[in-house]
């Protein structure tokens, strides 16, 4: 069977849904692991003659649950057992291009949301496809067949066959220009909380991350980098590590100097030793007072910020208000630190390039290979392995690049290249850094009637526009093409990138309304840092919401409630977290304070209700209660930790230090001056979900933003001290 | 040639004295399950028993350890309480630290099986977890200390020794 040469393209709408499926399974790369003899209706699904029913994942399995998610997905409308399915990460294929994104993506909690009606429908495709074949093979109506968790069976009892035992025939049936999808009263698997399918192996030590990635005799590299960002090497010395026992060769790559030795302590002590001399770049002696003061200096100096929002005449209700709340937020750089270092493993060979790399982009970590060896993108394969975190940082594929590079130059060796906890934090695409100045009108009967926000950040866009056009553009435009449409997106776009104004456009009942951003770029490498810029304008808007809320002398569920009235969605998780929360019962202890904040991201809505504990100028984050609505859930228990974990990542950004830069590098290294969250400091953490029939949202970062304002609003409940700047220091 | 039970096991590594347990049991003896996090012993994803005391294998010479007992998460074989129970609270989200988070576990339940919270905030906060599976993972200590208080055989894989020879 030649499926995979015939033309393949199965365009069709889904009754009720509407949905447009249109993917080719012919490109100029084959799509990766296609069985010979199977039945593949399309990019995702293969049935082999076996039975084995073989799903390509074709988003990275970072900890967020798609492995288990979307597989329920599209086992539901297959009729097949999702558990008992293979599932094998995808590799890049422009089939899997993330349709929100045109890359293929992991990130903006997009994975269930644009993956629901592709993957029914594919599922719901090959199924009808089956039945077609066991329809034909018997002789009856498609309409008595049929199917039942992997067999497709005729209601007389006489005849039932596997998929396996379909396969061959399925392939031969034309894919049906329209498909019906189940009910969701008939669901088997979605919207229930199966256990994870990855969590056997993860509980065991068997899960293959990007660093347990074994190749026959396999070396190890490490990469010496210039401390400041964009700085460039001189020279080094290579007898500096010539005695060095396992190394085996050391040479300069576009990102500094690799050392290549049978294991990582040798490559990693001859690290130590490397003499070697740079030029620290544009950046030399920058450090973050400077930076900070020139992003507020960008703000102020702002002739007319991009307007991101702008309703009513909040002028005229400022000039006539009869008083006026100002405020100022801040939030610094911040470090991603997944748990698994950087890392990519690769072999080149006979003019192939293999790379086996945790990215959240394989088809960019591709473009960025082939970047950085000329090596042509058709010639390079991309494999995924699980990722030990993500948090965004995998979006970025500086290792792989590096990776590729060093593979090129050891032809026939597969190189892993590891990167150290310390060069993973002080080379990371750090959370920019922002600043927010408010202002409120309040008029004569306490009505708040006008709302100013503008506020300087740096867009994503500055560091990602040239790979990520490199990667979106067809593989026929040329790179040098390609790379510099690429720089005029990164150079030109981002102070009109209204992703950076995320969140800023309030749910409230405010009539007279502007929102505007200023775009400003230090040049330290930033980028998506779970919720990207909804982590910070959630922190300046409900901290602020909060603030009228006690200028008007209300409380703050109260005021929220009333300014949230045609907000059903905020309102039912305000109220959802408020009844959960017992808002209204406060224990009688000294230094309790309890803080709210609700905010709506990536097509869900979450509140969430803090307990702090105030000793001295010291605090603790004692509980936190979540309500989430993110539409339809397909796995309920996933929902809730991702809830839980999203208040966790959250956390640390609240309460402990964020990247500082010296002389134009981190002044930091490790889990010790650039400390995480750990079990003592967590918090009880209670989520809750609103029921909903509405196509589900994203839940990967969306607990994380109305995390810092609730405590900060927690606090100030606390305290009666207001704290606008990220982290939240009671003794700053 | 440096010598030493591994999971039961007589195992010899050739590596320089001063390298890490953490490389001898990834690279030496190809044992991945436990994880490279921070290379300092501040994150704990290396965490493996010694003589079933819970070690940060990164910071370890190797040659420290010879004629010792080793455990890691292989050496559990999937089947041990502290597992199920991760199992059932459905503890891991990228399950890079859980290697690491379940090692320190099996050393606090093995010489405690009714742990208060503060016995497990003590004997957990040395392993980061950047999910935030930290609530799943209390909530999974006390079942699985649960499960070990109806257990009365002793566990093989945490026997404290006194160290001593092959």
């Amino acid at each position: 069977m030649k499926l995979t040469r015939r033309k393949f393209l199965i365009g069709s709408g889904v009754v009720g849904g509407g949905l447009l499926l249109g993917f080719s399974l012919r490109d100029a790369v084959p799509v990766p692991h296609t069985r010979p003899d199977s039945f593949q209706p399309n990019a995702w699904l293969q049935i082999t003659p076996q039975g084995e029913v073989i799903f390509q994942l074709d988003k990275a399995e970072m900890g967020q649950g798609v492995m288990t998610s979307l597989s329920a997905i599209i086992g539901e409308e297959l009729d097949y057992d999702p558990s008992k399915m293979t599932i094998e990460f995808a590799g890049a294929h422009s089939a899997f291009k993330n349709p929100q994104m045109g890359v293929q993506i992991t990130g903006g909690s997009t994975a269930v949301m644009t993956g629901w009606n592709p993957l029914r429908g594919a599922g719901a495709t090959a199924r009808a496809m089956l039945i077609a074949a066991a329809a034909k093979q018997w002789q009856v109506a498609v309409e008595q067949c049929k199917t039942d968790d992997g067999f497709v069976i005729h209601p007389d009892g006489q005849h039932r066959s596997s998929y396996g035992e379909l396969a061959i025939q399925a392939a031969q049936q034309t894919a049906p220009s329209t498909i019906a999808l189940k009910k969701p009263e008939d669901y088997r698997w979605v919207g229930k909380s199966l256990q994870r399918f990855d969590s056997a192996d993860k509980v065991q030590g068997k899960t293959q991350f990007g660093v347990d990635v074994q190749l026959p005799d396999m070396k190890v590299a490490v990469v010496v980098r210039c401390p400041q960002f964009g700085g460039k090497l001189i020279s080094f010395d290579k007898n500096s590590v010539a005695g060095a026992k396992g190394v085996k060769d050391v040479f300069a790559i576009h990102s500094g100097v690799a050392i290549v030795a049978d294991g990582y302590w040798q490559a990693r002590k001859a690290a130590g030793q490397l003499v070697v001399e740079w030029n620290k770049g544009p950046l030399a002696g920058l450090d973050t007072a400077t930076i900070l003061q020139s992003q507020k200096n960008a703000l102020a100096n702002a002739e007319k910020p991009f307007s991101i929002m702008d309703e009513g005449d909040v002028g005229k209700v400022l000039a006539d208000a009869a008083s006026v709340v100002e405020a100022e937020y801040s939030a610094p750089f911040f470090h991603h630190s997944p748990m698994e270092p950087q890392n990519c493993t690769a072999l080149f060979s006979n003019g192939q390039l293999s790379l086996w790399a945790p990215t959240q982009t394989a088809d960019i970590a591709r473009a960025v290979a082939s970047h950085f060896t000329g090596v042509p993108q058709e010639s390079i394969v991309v494999e995924s392995t699980f990722l030990g975190g993500g948090f965004g940082r995998r979006g970025y594929v500086d290792f792989a690049g590096e990776a590729a590079a060093i593979a090129v130059q050891q032809p026939g060796v597969p190189v892993k290249l590891m990167w150290s906890r310390e060069d993973d934090m002080q080379h990371d695409y750090y959370r920019p850094t922002s600043y927010h100045k408010l202002r409120a009108a309040i008029d004569a009967s306490t009505n708040v009637v006008g709302w100013h926000h503008d506020f300087v950040s740096t867009s994503v866009l500055s560091g990602f526009g040239v790979d990520l056009m490199h990667a979106m553009l067809p593989s026929w435009v040329p790179e040098k093409i390609a790379r510099g449409i690429g720089q005029n997106v990164a150079d030109f776009v981002p102070a009109y990138d209204i992703s950076m104004g995320e969140g800023t456009n309030i749910p409230y009942a405010i009539s007279n309304r502007k929102a505007g951003l200023v775009h400003y770029d230090a040049g330290i490498p930033t980028g998506f840092w779970r919720s990207v810029s909804h982590s910070f304008n959630a922190f300046a808007v409900e901290g602020f919401v909060d603030e009228l809320a006690h200028a008007v002398k209300k409380d703050p569920v109260d005021f929220r409630r009333e300014y949230l009235k045609d907000s059903p969605r905020h309102l039912a998780v305000l109220n959802l977290a408020v009844e959960k929360s017992r808002w209204n019962i406060m224990p009688r202890i000294a230094g309790f304070g309890r803080g709210v904040a609700v905010h709506e991201s990536f097509g869900s809505v979450v509140a969430i209700v803090a307990d702090v504990l105030v000793t001295g100028d010291q605090y603790a984050v004692t509980r936190l209660v979540i309500a989430v609505d993110c539409g339809l859930v397909i796995n309920p228990d996933q929902v809730i930790a991702q809830m839980e974990g999203g208040a966790v990542y959250g956390l640390t950004a609240v309460m402990k230090n964020g990247v500082d830069i010296v002389d134009g590098a981190c002044a930091q290294s490790n889990f010790h001056d650039l400390p995480v969250l750990r079990m003592n400091e967590s918090p009880v953490i209670a989520a809750f979900i609103v029921p909903s029939t509405n196509k589900p949202g994203g839940i990967g970062e969306v607990a994380v933003p109305p995390v810092a304002p609730a405590v900060a609003n927690a606090i100030f409940a606390a305290t009666g001290k207001r704290l606008r700047d990220l982290p939240l220091k009671l003794n700053a | 040639m440096i010598e030493f039970f591994l999971n039961g096991q007589p195992v010899a590594v050739e590596m320089e004295s001063d390298t890490p347990l953490l490389w001898a049991l990834r690279e030496g003896l190809q044992k991945t399950g436990t994880k490279f996090g921070c290379g300092q012993g501040l994150c704990g994803a290396c965490t493996v028993l010694v003589n079933g005391n819970p070690t940060r294998s990164c910071v370890l010479p190797v040659a420290n350890i010879a004629g010792q007992r080793v455990t890691t998460i292989e050496g559990l074989q999937g089947s041990h309480a502290v597992q199920q129970a991760w199992l059932d609270e459905n503890v891991s989200q990228c399950g890079y630290c859980q290697p690491g988070q379940i090692m320190s576990a099996v050393g606090l339940l093995s010489s405690n099986t009714n742990p208060t919270d503060e016995d497990i905030l003590t004997a957990m906060t040395g392993n980061i977890c950047r999910c935030g599976t930290y609530p799943r993972i209390v909530k999974a200590i006390k079942s699985a200390a649960k499960i070990l208080r109806h257990q009365s055989l002793p566990d093989p894989a945490t026997e404290k020794t006194s160290g001593g020879a092959l």
